[in-house]
């Protein structure tokens, strides 16, 4: 209960940093509409369907590089997270309280960006909302982490990418076939191994990235 | 406590730390003295846990939310007010009167009338104060103040010197400033780094 008070805490104070400078989520959803808007000028109008799910998943993907650039950048500019780092709770309540942030704002970003899709492109089927809500977690798993590790870098900006875009193209494949297969149950379950995979790496690992 | 043997540290190729031994026991005030980049801060890093030698060893004998640190930095978020910064604290040092305690130190460090303002409005000073509030709010067994009289005005460093000498001979110091005429009183120990 007491890991999960301090997952609590940690997450409830990332929404409220949000809420009060507006960093980051304004420029997810200015960037992820912007992105559909571009792709619907420049997709030729007889596309197949599959180029339009492929052309959504590298726009949800690119917005979540531009959330995870910011994800803590607060705790960088006061080396804030030392003082987390000190403090008695388990490390790896730092990374799920900062992975639900990130998952919180990927997915109000989707909120618009998939009725933006709807609009440009193809109807959202229960499918797409099933593999993207998936996705969410992985990318937010894996991204925290990697975010955490490039902000302890000076190219953090030109890290984080590099790591983070070989590591989800599993979570593309996924994601496009989920939306568009005959099958997507088997897709949707890759998403979900992924996640589970990578989750436990992930907070299992976190520790080591944030000490020495 | 903290017992250390041949204990160095490297950033690349430059050596801040090199062949350190210390001995400091319970209730100790270690007064470190050095110039600028003779390795203070490092050592202050190296005790905290917050850096790992290259070189030699350390001992530390206290368990990590035992050990009160103020840093360069204040280690506070600058969106949050003053009070949420020491709530979020308080939570994750399970402190359970953290209310009554945030409260108490705010008062004494003179930050009660802009405790709802965002840290972000506050002088160099006033984030100072809210830093050594941040450090003594769990009543740490090991406390490690670097340069904490640094954009106190006197008011603020009259406050610190007498939660110094509240705080000497009843829990383990270790304090790094260029000002050590301050505390020289109440130190038991010196090391000056070169």
């Amino acid at each position: 209960m007491t890991y999960l008070a301090d997952v609590g805490a940690l997450a409830r104070k990332d929404l409220l940093l949000e809420l009060r400078s507006r960093d980051t989520l304004p420029a997810m959803l200015l960037f992820v509409v912007s992105t559909l808007v571009v792709f619907n000028f420049s997709l030729p109008a007889d596309a197949s369907p599959r180029a339009a799910y492929g052309l959504l998943w590298v726009a949800i993907v690119f917005t979540a590089i531009l959330g995870l650039t910011r994800a803590f950048a607060a705790e960088r500019e006061q080396r804030v997270l030392d003082g987390l780092v000190l403090a008695p709770c388990d490390r790896s309540a730092i990374w799920l309280g900062k992975g639900i942030a990130v998952l919180a704002f990927l997915a109000l970003a989707e909120v618009v960006a998939l009725p933006a899709f709807a609009l440009f492109f193809q109807p959202v089927t229960w499918e797409l909302v099933a593999g993207v809500a998936l996705a969410n977690v992985g990318l937010a798993a894996v991204g925290t982490l990697l975010a955490a590790m490039a902000a302890a870098s000076r190219a953090r900006e030109l890290l984080l990418p590099l790591l983070f875009l070989p590591l989800v193209i599993p979570i593309v494949v996924g994601g496009v076939g989920a939306s568009i297969a005959d099958d997507p149950g088997r897709y949707l379950a890759f998403l979900v191994l992924y996640d589970v995979i990578f989750a436990i790496l992930s907070w299992a690992s976190f520790e080591y990235v944030v000490t020495e | 406590m903290i017992r250390a043997r041949g204990l160095g540290r490297s950033f690349g190729a430059t050596r801040v730390l090199r062949d350190l031994d210390l001995d400091v026991a319970e209730r100790d005030f270690l007064l470190v003295t050095g110039p600028n980049g003779s390795g203070k801060s490092t050592l202050l890093g190296l005790c905290a846990g917050l850096l790992a030698p290259t070189a030699g060893e350390l001992e530390v004998a206290v368990e990590r939310g035992r050990i009160g640190y103020l840093a360069h930095e204040p280690l506070v978020y600058l969106e949050l007010t003053a009070l949420e910064n020491l709530d979020l604290y308080g939570r994750l040092y399970r402190i359970p009167e953290r209310r009554e305690r945030s409260g108490m130190l705010l008062e004494r460090f003179g930050l009660w009338e802009a405790r709802h303002q965002r840290v972000a409005a506050y002088s160099r000073g006033m984030t100072q104060r809210l830093a050594l509030c941040r450090a003594l709010l769990h009543e740490p067994d090991l406390l490690l103040l670097d340069e904490p009289f640094a954009a106190l005005d006197e008011a603020g460093a009259a406050v610190l010197d007498a939660e110094l000498a509240e705080l000497a001979g009843e829990r383990t110091l270790v304090l790094a400033t260029h000002e050590p005429e301050r505390v020289a009183a109440l130190a038991t120990r010196r090391l000056a780094l070169a």
